[in-house]
């Protein structure tokens, strides 16, 4: 139990709040002649260090603003920090947009194996587990039609039973995700709560604090970019609670 | 050495994203069209019998098979303009992705330059019939044809990399390179002949990669001659250099693209 899953070292993540954007070269060239390329920087995470270990469950909690996604963009690598760095053991799913990369002009059928792609995987495993995709988001009947006749209810199933196809190493769940329908609600509560139990390391972002108690045993607190508070999911909460 | 051994993992990882991406293109292209993948072969051909009709009268000649010398060096040109053009937007056409998972992200625009690489070879077939019907020699010579689409894929990859990147943090770049697209195209002996451009300006064809690729590529299977190794040498190294200096460039900004789009 005692492995280091995901280890977070010193990160900081600095983007450049420019008041209005440059973006073409004769204003980039009059500001640097007049000096004014000036910048308002912004440091949504500023040294923030935790490890997680195998088989915990860590909560992140803050306000709107406080870096909560952007924390969890850096661990899943999507961007990189501006100084330390993350390491990650493991296969790691990030169930923080579903569905991303889906073409409208596809079909269901092929976007399944677009958006499994996008996630890395091979032809031949999507292709042994495309049935189970398609019995889970119970689309059968649409399998050929394109995405852009979908509701967006039909697109969020399909996109959760591609995100949620196997069993990984490290979790990333972005607040619960409310799916379809009650009845497909109910069954992808069901498929996280399996993919959660059984030894999973996950990391947790909601607002729902009664989620959060529910789920995780370890809590960090994040405040302005900043760690404001990190340690047993029942301390953490009351003192945020209280703030 | 072992970062090599990781990014060639991560490609083998993602070699199916790269086959989906290709695929996707192509299809989305002719989806919905009537004639589907057959304007691959009917636009360069409409396109040839036009620019025939229009620069035969001037050049008939000086250039013997006219419409073989065009479509030839017209083929290549088009496909070093649509491949570069598509890799030059791909990474702001796929912002939405790149801020939401992670992926290599030399993925779009290779892919881009793949996918019109397909079409390419695929109105390589109106080329044969233009060269049957017009009864060029065949020769065996016609097998070095290979080389020049190597070097020319190669180039092109490199100057999609490269452009893919400036495009990204400067927007000016998407309206400037169609300009310097057009310039290119009349400055390469697509529809003249290399010797008619006077002695002053016969070093503009000296320095552009294109002429040489042009130059055997019509060697071989117009004039059915062995290309030579001189101007193989040249195609091989500006081609080589372009795309590792595409790779190192895209590689020291890639981190910084999500900032900006």
């Amino acid at each position: 139990m005692n492995e280091k899953m995901i280890e977070v070292n010193k990160v900081s993540m600095k983007f450049n709040l420019s008041k209005e954007k440059i973006d073409n070269l004769k204003e980039y060239a009059i500001k640097l002649v007049k000096r004014q390329l000036l910048y308002q920087e912004f440091w949504a995470l500023k040294d923030i260090s935790f490890d997680v270990y195998k088989g915990e469950k860590v909560g992140i909690v803050g306000l709107n603003g406080a870096g909560k996604s952007t924390l969890l963009k850096v661990i899943s690598g999507v961007i990189k920090p501006t100084k330390g760095n993350v390491k990650i053991t493991g296969r790691i799913a990030p169930l923080i947009e579903l569905g991303a990369g889906f073409d409208s002009n596809y079909t269901a059928r092929e976007n399944i194996y677009l958006n499994g792609a996008v996630l890395g995987y091979s032809k031949e495993f999507i292709k042994s587990k495309f049935d189970e995709i398609v019995e889970f988001s119970e689309l059968e009947d649409f399998l050929d039609v394109p995405l852009k006749n979908f509701s967006s209810g039909m697109i969020a199933r399909l996109g959760f039973s591609i995100a949620t196809l196997v069993k990984p190493d490290i979790l990333i769940i972005d607040e619960i995700l409310s799916v379809g329908d009650f009845k497909f609600q109910e069954k992808s509560r069901k498929k996280l709560e399996n993919l959660i139990s059984e030894g999973t390391t996950v990391l947790f972002v909601s607002h729902s604090l009664e989620q959060v108690k529910k789920i995780c045993s370890k809590v960090l607190w994040l405040e302005k970019g900043r760690i404001k508070m990190i340690g047993s999911s029942e301390d953490v909460c009351n003192a945020y609670k209280l703030s | 050495m072992r970062n090599i051994q990781r990014y060639i993992e991560n490609f083998l990882k993602y070699r199916f994203l790269l086959k989906e991406l290709v695929s996707r293109d192509i299809k989305i292209k002719y989806r919905r069209s009537v004639l589907g993948i057959l304007w691959s072969l009917l636009n360069p051909l409409m396109m040839m019998i036009v620019l025939s009709i229009v620069f035969s009268a001037l050049f008939k000649h000086a250039i013997p098979n006219f419409p073989v010398y065009l479509l030839s060096g017209r083929l290549i040109y088009d496909f070093f303009s649509q491949g570069t053009r598509a890799a030059m937007v791909s990474i702001r056409s796929s912002a939405s992705l790149l801020k939401k998972v992670y992926i290599p992200k030399y993925m779009f625009p290779l892919s881009k330059v793949l996918s019109t690489f397909v079409t390419f070879l695929i109105s390589m077939i109106v080329l044969l019939i233009v060269m049957l019907v017009t009864r060029v020699d065949f020769t065996l010579n016609i097998i070095f044809a290979i080389l020049p689409l190597f070097y020319i894929l190669l180039f092109t990859i490199g100057c999609g990399l490269i452009i893919s990147t400036l495009a990204v943090f400067f927007r000016d770049v998407e309206h400037l390179y169609d300009v310097i697209l057009l310039a290119w195209m009349y400055f390469t002996p697509l529809f003249y002949p290399a010797e008619i451009v006077p002695r002053k300006y016969q070093f503009l064809l000296k320095i552009n990669p294109l002429y040489y690729i042009i130059t055997i590529f019509r060697e071989a299977i117009l004039y059915g001659k062995m290309p030579s190794l001189g101007y193989n040498i040249i195609c091989l190294s500006f081609s080589l250099l372009t795309f590792l200096l595409g790779l190192i460039v895209f590689y020291r900004k890639q981190d910084k693209f999500i900032l900006y789009i």
